[in-house]
């Protein structure tokens, strides 16, 4: 009896229509994302049941991380540019118009500003250290992050303050943070959390 | 699909020159591993889930100078201290002789006491919530109504106050319970000398 013949088939497959969603996917990824923001302190928030969302433009940052160091942001380029020019004129420092370049392009900032000139010309891998970041000053008797808050405000009115700190922070911090605020009279304002489960209830 | 046959060989005959025609078929593979490349970066780059925010409105200095400081009843008064290691102090009515108890974060915690306190308010805004399921209730609506629950006269004020020892997370955890607990009425209040003696008094 004679073989039966396998026939084979050609490994040949149509790579047209496997492009297709390939490129449609990543359409999408790109049209609907944006960027994790660069943060130079990684944080880990508190969770909460809140289902608010947080706008994505005309957001003050206030960054607090466990240590208890303070970084502040705002967005825009723009903004960011006036932000630092006004800062320079309050604490005299002056910065050159690359310095002040560099600044813009920075998304938070956790420096005093008497030593901002010395962190804008480090090299931006080095930037991320912790010893290169003090943390901008929230005390009662030098109150620096109170200048930030006031000139972005002045920059940018629509701005909502989000407070973003790390769920290890000591409240004694938090307390400065806040209290600042509260002299400014900026009441109202928003703390990042992760989401959690809805809690059942009895 | 993307190919178009050929019969070449059987035109001998036909003198004229013809350029040699390529099959169109391409092969799509590497085009599909960039397409793939391109998609895991921006996956991994990017944030598609947005952070949650807990909207908090503090009185303003100037503000609590004025009327809008308001006395609560001592019946009402709920006080919460938040203590070293997710402990929780809390104590009913006035701070004079007050009785401090002792609790924690957990469910049968900390959310058992304020519920029962906040009990009229949190049945009822239970109820609506069911009602909202059941009819399709309109998300305006629905938020009026709430607030409107919210605002019972009779439901406690919840002053919570925060120790140094305490963390940011304690603080968060406290304004969730609130939050889940349909109290509308709280504040977060500077701890003062006569509450840090009633913890110091308690802890041995």
């Amino acid at each position: 009896m004679p073989k039966a013949k396998v026939k084979r088939k050609s490994t040949w497959v149509d790579m047209t229509a496997m492009c297709d969603v390939a490129f449609l996917l990543l359409t999408f990824f790109m049209l609907t994302s944006n960027f994790t923001k660069k943060e130079p302190v990684l944080v880990a928030t508190p969770t909460s049941v809140s289902e608010i969302k947080i706008p994505e433009t005309n957001i003050m940052t206030v960054l607090v991380d466990k240590s208890g160091k303070v970084y502040f942001g705002i967005d825009g380029q723009d903004k960011r540019r006036q932000l630092i020019e006004k800062m320079a004129g309050i604490y005299k420092v002056n910065l050159s118009a690359e310095e002040i370049k560099k600044f813009t392009l920075l998304e938070l900032t956790g420096n005093p500003m008497q030593a901002m000139k010395a962190f804008l010309n480090l090299p931006s891998e080095s930037r991320d250290l912790p010893q290169n970041n003090y943390g901008i000053p929230a005390d009662s008797t030098n109150n620096e992050f109170k200048s930030w808050v006031k000139s972005a405000r002045e920059v940018n009115p629509e701005l909502r303050i989000a407070i973003k700190a790390d769920e290890k922070t000591p409240y004694p911090v938090i307390k400065k943070v806040m209290r600042s605020l509260q002299q400014l009279d900026e009441s109202r304002y928003n703390l990042i959390t992760k989401l959690e489960g809805a809690p059942g209830r009895e | 699909m993307a190919e178009i046959s050929q019969d070449t060989g059987s035109h001998k005959k036909n003198k004229k020159k013809r350029s040699k025609k390529l099959p169109t078929r391409i092969d799509l593979t590497p085009m599909v591993d960039l397409g793939f490349l391109l998609i895991t970066f921006f996956m991994l780059a990017t944030s598609l889930i947005k952070p949650q925010t807990m909207e908090i409105t503090m009185p303003s200095d100037k503000k609590v100078q004025d009327e809008d400081k308001t006395v609560a009843k001592a019946s009402q008064a709920v006080s919460i201290i938040l203590g070293k290691d997710d402990v929780v102090y809390y104590y009913f009515g006035k701070t004079e002789g007050a009785k401090v108890l002792k609790t924690n974060y957990a469910p049968d915690g900390l959310r058992k006491i304020l519920l029962e306190k906040n009990f009229e308010v949190a049945q009822q805004v239970e109820a609506l919530k069911a009602e909202k399921n059941r009819t399709r209730m309109k998300e305006e609506d629905y938020q009026k109504k709430l607030s409107a629950l919210r605002a019972n006269k009779n439901a406690p004020v919840v002053r919570i106050m925060a120790t140094d020892e305490s963390n940011y997370k304690n603080l968060v955890d406290a304004l969730d319970e609130m939050n889940i607990c349909s109290i509308s009425r709280y504040a977060i209040v500077d701890l003062e000398e006569p509450d840090k003696q009633l913890i110091a008094n308690l802890a041995p």
